[in-house]
This record gives structure tokens, sequence and C-alpha cells, in this order.
């Protein structure tokens, strides 16, 4: 039986599962409680990355990068998808030392990966600076711009028949449905959470924990870069779990605009900015790109991504709340991964076949919330 | 013992406060992004010739011992207690025992067809212009918008030879009758009127569109009497002024209405910060300098004198609602653009894009909305009056600075 489904957060998670529900033959409604794309979605660069700090991670990863790339034409322009890939820079040879196997790994996994050595990286990006010792390229990343990700995969999922409602906030999850601020109660015979860092306000023993980060956003420069730009070091930031963290993360916009990452910080909950870890973040950047210096910055602002302690998304049915399935936690992998977790998703709520091994991103593998 | 005032803007509020402060023994760095003192309303005077109040409020200032950091434009507020601004040498960080903020003004503009043509100018900025030098002799010009600065402009620019067709004010004539009562006390103001006489003003006038292919054309403006096109060779246009609120903002002052909110001796809602002039309420040179002579002799510690400044402030505040009151833009104004209008100029993102959105962040973030260099400082207050969307805070850097700077200016020296 096909179930009716609501769908709580219109970021580019909740908007993707619609379309795949709505395109599997599900009468969808999503709720949103602000704007499309405005929460964790708006807080990320919008890379679309094939990542592997665990053989799941990159396989999430890569059925996500493949998908957006089917998805894009359809989407439109708007999307700014832009096959820009992506090249990891090595700072020193102990960093190069690990290219190699890494670029084994991603071909046993189906991603295209090349080594750069230190000669030819200027070639491929010559605003590099002299010193770095090389890096590898995967050509098969991309860039989009996430809000318009939201906003598009809503769109689309509306024309296949979803409801997308707006400025909607649900004041609760009950038995077969939810309960809006208003009073209101909807009936569905599946509810999706995909309400980011907000899904706690809905089930407060989720393991999740919001992580600030930091951007910058330049004026334009056409031309100044190709690739989106990675520190190889960049894991170690993003699956670490030091208190503040920065990692170099250089992205060029199609309009020309440079956006700089990535910082990192837990038990910050404050909007604003941190002069001290900025700082930290820009010099971390300069190291990389020198001419970055001379260019002017036009905005900075924060932002909240989910995490949850294993880095993994919450993918799939929570235990002891028949109806119920999660799809948050997706910390810095949220744009890449959308329709990766929209694909496992909706497999799961209709008893599909499942399109990767659902077994690492299962809230049950959480201790808390198998016995909840 | 006080010590350790910094101004930001050099302006009347800035220049009374700086003043009244350092005659009371402070030490006071005054900050402004001109290269010269004097704000708008003084430019090129004091290079040039000073008249008015600028007169002896520049001599003073030349005798004074207030430091001067000209061509210096806040970028961040890092700490409590210190700005951070950034000028020809780089960036410098400024650290305050007390604040006073005289950020002044800007036009606040209305989007209409042919507005952005080459041509068309804010009604301050063509006077500004013309200050520095622009020649305007034999060039044709209408000024259109709303508010006191447009009779102020039309006449400058008639004195500079420029043949003014028509000053189109918007607001009604009745509701420029409320403004008699406070007028009657400002004999001063009934004077510069002589100025103003004979100058070609509508009232209930706007413009309604310009047009031209790579330069203005021509004008349409509606009357009364019905629509009216004219040849022109500038469009002078501004629809009031909007208070700077961005460095308050940044820094954390309760603001209201548009306004920075403050109590009668000019405190912010924040310790040892204190406001005057425009950004309290748009009131012109007299409510700046009464205000600027309050902050700076609170800051000071000098309570009982500034007690005795406070009600002419006050009366500076009255007749700024009274302004904004009798030169409220009427609804009609929300029915010139059309869809094809550019409403952001930084992003050229015409009213059509962001029309049918809910809210200013939907805009900002789907159809970038005010995230160009200027970062919605012209598109966000036309935006506030046509859709009712709130403008988005401010953001780091305040203006665009290089990275180089922005980290200078983040530095702290006590952890580096």
């Amino acid at each position: 039986m096909i179930p009716d489904v609501l769908i709580i957060g219109g970021g580019v998670v909740g908007a993707a599962c619609a379309l795949d529900l709505a395109e599997a033959g599900c009468r969808v409604h999503l709720l949103e409680a602000e704007g499309l794309g405005g929460g964790a979605t708006a807080a990320a660069m919008g890379h679309l990355v094939a990542l592997d700090g665990s053989p799941a991670e990159l396989d999430l990863c890569r059925l996500g990068v493949e998908r957006w790339k089917a998805l894009a034409p359809r989407l439109g322009t708007a999307l700014e998808f832009d096959p820009c890939g992506t090249l990891w820079v090595a700072r020193d040879d102990e960093e190069l030392a690990l290219v190699r196997p890494r670029c084994e790994a991603y071909q046993v996994a189906g991603i295209s990966a090349e080594m750069i050595d230190a000669r030819h990286l200027h070639e491929v990006e010559s605003c590099l600076a002299p010193h770095l010792a090389g890096g590898m390229r995967v050509p098969g990343d991309a860039v989009i711009y996430p809000p318009a990700g939201a906003r598009l995969l809503s769109e689309a999922a509306h024309r296949a028949g979803a409801r997308i409602e707006t400025g909607t906030p649900v004041a609760t999850l009950e038995p077969g449905g939810v309960r809006l601020m208003d009073g209101t109660r909807i009936a569905a015979g599946a509810v999706v959470l995909a309400a980011g860092s907000a899904s706690r306000e809905f089930l407060r023993h989720l393991p999740l924990v919001k992580r600030k980060g930091h951007l910058a956003i330049t004026d334009r420069h056409p031309g100044f870069l190709r690739h989106q730009l990675v520190e190889l070091g960049y894991l170690k930031s993003a699956h670490g779990s030091d208190a503040d963290s920065v990692a170099f993360n250089l992205q060029p916009r199609p309009n020309g605009q440079l956006l700089l990452g990535s910082s990192r910080q837990f038990g910050d909950d404050s909007p604003e900015l941190r002069p001290a870890l900025l700082r930290r973040m820009i010099h971390r950047a300069l190291d990389y790109v020198p001419g970055l210096a001379e260019l002017n910055v036009i905005r900075c602002w924060t932002g909240f991504r989910p995490t949850t302690p294993d880095h993994r998304p919450l993918i799939g049915p929570m235990p002891g709340r028949p109806g119920l399935f999660l799809a948050c936690g997706h910390e810095g992998l949220g744009i890449t991964t959308a329709p990766a977790t929209a694909a496992l998703l909706t497999a799961q709520i209709l008893g599909r076949s499942l399109p990767l091994d659902p077994a690492p991103f299962l809230p049950s593998r959480f201790s808390e919330l198998a016995h909840a | 013992m006080a010590e350790g005032l910094l101004v930001i803007g050099a302006g009347p509020a800035g220049l009374a406060a700086a003043l009244a402060a350092s005659d009371a023994g402070m030490a006071v760095t005054l900050v402004d992004a001109q290269p010269e003192p004097g704000g708008q309303i003084w430019r090129g005077q004091w290079s040039g010739e000073a008249r008015g109040a600028a007169r002896a409020i520049f001599a003073d200032l030349r005798r004074s011992a207030v430091t001067l950091r000209l061509e210096r434009r806040v970028i961040a507020a890092p700490k409590p207690g210190c700005i951070s601004v950034c000028g020809p040498s780089g960036p410098e960080q400024l650290p305050y025992d007390r604040l006073v903020l005289a950020t002044g003004a800007r036009e606040r503009f209305l989007p209409f067809p042919g507005w952005t043509l080459p041509g068309v100018l804010g009604a301050g900025g063509l006077q500004a212009l013309v200050k520095d030098g622009l020649d305007v002799r034999g060039r044709r010009v209408v000024v259109g918008g709303s508010g006191p600065l447009l009779l102020a402009v039309a006449a400058h620019l008639r004195a500079k030879g420029a043949h003014v067709l028509a000053v189109a004010e918007q607001a009604p004539r009745h509701a420029l009758w409320g403004l008699a009562p406070e007028l009657l006390r400002r004999p001063r103001l009934l004077t510069q009127g002589l100025g103003f006489l004979g100058l070609p003003l509508r009232h209930d006038a706007w413009v309604t569109r310009a047009e031209g292919d790579a330069q203005l054309r021509r004008i349409h403006f509606r009357t009364p009497s019905g629509t009216q096109v004219v040849e022109a060779d500038l469009l002078a246009v501004g629809f009031g002024l909007i208070s700077n609120l961005e460095l308050p903002m940044l820094l954390g002052c309760a603001c209201e209405g548009g306004r920075v909110t403050i109590d009668a001796a000019q405190r912010t809602s924040l310790p040892h910060v204190f406001a005057a002039g425009e950004p309290t309420g748009v009131g012109g040179v007299e409510k700046a300098l009464a205000e600027g002579r309050v902050a700076g002799l609170m800051a000071a510690g000098r309570e009982a004198e500034a007690a005795r400044f406070a009600p002419e402030a006050e009366r500076g505040r009255a007749w700024a609602r009274a302004l904004e009151t009798a030169f409220a833009q009427r609804p009609e104004l929300r029915e010139l653009p059309e869809p094809s209008t550019i409403l952001c100029r930084c992003e050229d993102v015409p009213v059509g894009e962001v029309q049918s959105l809910e809210r200013g962040r939907d805009a900002r973030l789907h159809a970038r909305c005010g995230m160009g260099r200027c970062q919605g400082r012209t598109c966000g207050p036309a935006a506030e009056f046509l859709f009712g969307w709130a403008p988005g805070g401010p953001r780091l850097p305040l203006v665009p600075t290089t990275f180089a700077d922005l980290v200078g200016g983040l530095s702290d020296p006590e952890q580096p």
C-alpha cells in the first residue's frame, strides 16, 4: 500500500525526499516552518563532493553526485550546477603520500580521481601557492547553489503532485501524524523528519548537536579559480571532534564570486561571527591562495549543521515509532547526499529494493535510539 | 577620569560631539570615510569656503586637540570597546571608553521604470557631484521625490546655472501644513525658505517613468491635473533620507522604527555608547548640532551641562518626527515599478523576480536581492516599503574589504 507522507522540513533533504516520494506515487505534503532552503541548506557551500570518511559515506556521496548530475538538466539553470571538479591540495609530502591510496579507494568505489604532482599543480590551478606539494583531482565533483536546490526540488515535487507549504511550523509529532502550531492535526501514513538541527525539537533524545560554521564571499573575479579547492587535511577537521577547527575550502561561483570556508565549532549556538576563528579561517586560506589577500570580501556569515556522533546522517525508520522516518543529521554533506538520502528513504518507506547498504545510516545504530 | 572618546562620523553631529567632549578635556578621535570633515551637508566647505554654522565649527576644530582620522571606513567591531576601520594605510583598531555614533543618513530610493538610466541620480547625490565641481549650467533638470532636501537641491542647482523644470514633491500640500507650527518656531528655516521662491514646485506630484535609450531623455510625472511629459537631461530623485543604522545594529544598539533608540541624554541601549544626529531621526543640522553637543558632554561626564542643551535636542527630534509624518510616502508609489523594473542594482534583480515571495530572506536567498556589493543598503529600504520586508541585519565587513585588511581589522593584539 502506498502511504500518504508528511515531510517536516523544506531544506534540500526534505525537498529531495518530497520529489522522490511524489514520483513514487505517494501523496506528499511538505511542511516548512519558514522559507525553503533557509536553514542548514543556506549555511552550506553547495559542494557536490565525494568524501571518504568511510566507505559507507563515499558510497552515499557517489550516489548523491550521480543523482544530482541526472537532476541538474531537469531543474534548470537556476540550480547553478557547475561541474568544476574538486582539487584536493597537499601541503607537504606527508599529505601527498596519502593521495595515491586515496585515489585507489576512489577508483574502487567507481569514482574517477587522479594524482597531481607539484609540477602540474600550477597548470591545473595557477592561483595556488608555490610551496604546495601536489594534490588529487576528482573531476566528477561539482557545485550547486544550495537554496536554489531546495526550491527547485520542491517545485519539481509540486509538479509531481506534492503539496509544499512554507511558513507552517509543526508543533509536535503525534502517533499517525503531526500537530501544527495553530492546533491543526494532520494525519499521515508516514512522517519524515527532515528538519536539520531543529529535528531535536521534536525528538529530544536524537543524538544531534549543532555545529557552527563560518563562510565569507567575495565580489566578482571571473576566471580566478577553476576548481573547488579543498585541503587534504579537510577530513581531519570535518570528522574530528576538536572544539574549534578550520580547513581551507575555496569555491568558484558561476558569477565569479569566490566562496570561502570552512570552520567548525561545537558548543556555540550564537549566530554571531567569532573574529578569532574567522581570522584563522582566512589565514589558512592565504597559505594556499596568497592572491586572495587583495580580493574584496563583501559578506561573512555563520550557519549551523546538524551533526551526529559518528558524522553519518540518520536515515531510516525511528525505532519504536511506527510510521516515523528520519532524514537528518547530514552535517556538511547534506547537499551532496540529499538525492541519495531521498532514494534510500523512499525505498525504505515503500519496502522496495535499497540502492545501497542502509545499515551505516540507520537511526538504530545509536543505542539511545535503539532502546527508545 | 573619563577619557578616550571615539566619534564615528564628522558631520555636524559628530563635530559637535567631538568639540564638546574635547573642550571638556577628553581625548577625542573623530573618524570619517570622507577626506574632509563636514559630512554630506557641509561637503567641500573644509577646504573651500565655510558658511554659517560650519565656519565657527571648523575654526574650533582647527584649534582643538581632536585627532582626525579621515578616509577611514568602519569595517567591524571585533570586541567591546574597539572599532576596526580601514583607510589608505590599511586596517586600524581604534579602542574607546566612550563612543558617539553620528553615522548620518543616506537617500531613500524607490524604483520606478527607468530609475537606473544614466542621467537619473539621487537628489543628494547630484548635489554632492555639483559641490565637487560637476558643471550643470544650462542642463534641464527635474527634481523629484520627497522631503525638504528637494527644494534645497533645486535651489542649489538653479544657483549653479541649471534650468530646473519642475520640483515634484509627492507629499500632499495639506500634509505640509502640519509643519507650520514647528516652522514658526524656526525662523531660520523660514528665511532659508525665501531662497526657494520661484522654484517650480508641484505638490501631489511624482515621477512615474524615466525614458531614454542609453541616456535619460524624457520624464513622465503625475500631477493632480494629469500626467506631464518633459524632455530633460538630468533627473535628481530621492524619497527622503534614511538613517545609517548598520554600525549601531552591528554593535547591538536597540533600534526601532528606523532609528536608534536613545534617552533624553542621547544614551543608546549600550553602556557608554551615544548616538546623535540623523541616526536618531532625520531632522537636519540644528538637531544634529544640539544632539551632538549633548552626546559629547555626556560622554565627558558633564551631565548637568548636557541637560541644558537636552531640550533643544528634543525639539529637534520633534521636528524630525513632524517631517517624517509630513513627507510619508504615499501608497501609490508602490504601484510604480513594473515587473521588469530593477529593484537590486548590484545583482540586477527585477521587481518581478521577487514580488511573489513571502519574505525578505526568500528574496535574498533565492533571487540574491540585496546580496551584492552594497549589501542591500539601497534595495533593502525600497523592498521594505514595497513589500513590508524587514531588511536583513548588517553583516561583516560593513563595507567591502580585502581579506588582508579584514584579517588586520579582526586581529587581537592580546591574542596573536
